[in-house]
């Protein structure tokens, strides 16, 4: 019951976007139409699925004190570690999927190099750190939940942004402007939400 | 001075500002904005990053192969911010600020402001200017960050720096204000504004 519990949490109390801001910038860039904002939802849930166990890995046996030497805190190094691991398997996935999945390359092709420098995918894995998980399948759950949490955001709000074209919204608020405060209205929507534990 | 270095100083502040204008580095800007403190060390340490690590790119620009130059940046500018993580850590004064900042000291490796200015400017230009042009736009994330704060914290606890400002008048906190959404509306609003003026700025 625990881990379907942190996975409500992480998709629905701690949304990524709406109570931490995390990968504003490239939610705010490409969610003018569903099709590619799914695609990019699709490789930060990705992405984060396969880092965050990793680092999680890395947090528990070298960064934490006294893991890898009796008496050494390693974890100074932990931004460096973490961004180096998905910079690194950022490389790696896009590679693979070039190989094997041509089609979702294509898809995928151009997010996955962006996604090396999405706040969302750093901050997992430093909110991973901070929450202290038990074991690695808490640290997965949670992952899996942080993703779909962006990916029903992104999505959301390029449905939002496709009707708004019809709409008349005034000169100076037009784009970026009315975006911001949609985001902020889906935020309150989300705040709901707040409080509730299967 | 000369006019062009005046210009790289003067024009992220307001009329290239990197969030409003660029749309940049939003993602941490929101977060550590529900006190003035918070938003002060903030912009400062995004200041010290951006201007360092601007500096050593275009120091090393000749000498890194474009194929790798992405990992190359990212290991400096992680280098700066555990840097100025520890720092903040080791003073008594700061630690509280660390703490309640948590992880949007880290994020700061990925604020898209420090590698976007490092990859348009600091790669193409001499060290003194990429320095200026790092400080200049972390200036500029530091204002809005300042502005967003005044008003949350004024808003928000009816204090300014922690110091009561309108409770003695009967003021009732508004707790909205705090949560993490009106930060957003806040920065849709100061976007209006800008567009307001600056006419050319606005989307079709």
């Amino acid at each position: 019951m625990e881990y379907l519990s942190l996975f409500t949490k992480s998709i629905f109390v701690d949304n990524m976007i709406f109570a931490y801001f995390l990968g504003m910038c490239s939610f705010l860039a490409v969610s003018k139409n569903v099709k590619t904002a799914a695609g990019l939802g699709l490789a930060v849930i990705f992405v984060l699925l396969v880092t965050l166990p990793i680092n999680y890995l890395l947090n528990t046996y070298v960064l934490a004190p006294d893991a890898l030497i009796k008496g050494v805190d390693l974890s100074f190094l932990s931004f460096i570690v973490f961004i180096a691991v998905i910079a690194a398997i950022v490389q790696v996935v896009e590679m693979v999927v070039e190989k094997f999945s041509p089609e979702l390359y294509s898809s995928l092709g151009i997010f996955l190099p962006l996604i090396a420098v999405n706040c969302a995918i750093l901050g997992g894995s430093l909110f991973m750190q901070q929450k202290d998980f038990l074991n690695i399948g808490e640290a997965t759950v949670y992952s899996l939940g942080s993703g779909l949490g962006w990916f029903l955001a992104i999505v959301s709000l390029a449905a939002i942004r496709e009707k708004m074209a019809y709409s008349n919204v005034p000169a100076a608020l037009k784009g970026l402007g009315i975006t911001f405060i949609t985001v902020g209205l889906m935020g309150i929507a989300f705040m709901t939400f707040m409080g509730i534990s299967l | 001075m000369d006019a062009k270095l005046k210009e790289t100083i003067l024009n992220p502040i307001f009329k290239g500002n990197p969030i409003t204008v660029l749309v940049l580095g939003i993602c941490s800007s929101l977060a550590v904005t529900v006190t003035l403190k918070g938003a002060l060390v903030m912009a400062l340490s995004v200041i010290v990053v951006t201007g360092i690590s601007s500096l050593i790119l275009s120091l090393l620009r000749k000498t890194i192969p474009g194929r790798v130059r992405i990992i190359v940046q990212l290991v400096v500018v992680a280098m700066m911010v555990i840097l100025v993580d520890q720092i903040l850590k080791s003073f008594e004064a700061t630690y509280a600020i660390d703490k309640q900042l948590s992880v949007y000291i880290g994020l700061i490796i990925t604020n898209c402001i420090v590698m976007g200015r490092i990859e348009a400017f600091a790669l193409g230009n001499k060290p003194w200017p990429s320095f200026l042009d790092g400080v200049a736009n972390g200036a500029g994330y530091g204002l809005i960050l300042l502005v967003v704060a005044f008003f949350r914290e004024l808003l928000g606890s009816g204090t300014l720096f922690g110091i009561d400002i309108l409770n003695r008048f009967g003021y009732v906190p508004n707790n909205l204000v705090i949560l993490p959404p009106f930060a957003l509306i806040l920065l849709g609003c100061i976007v209006w504004v800008q567009r307001s003026i600056q006419k050319d700025l606005q989307e079709k």
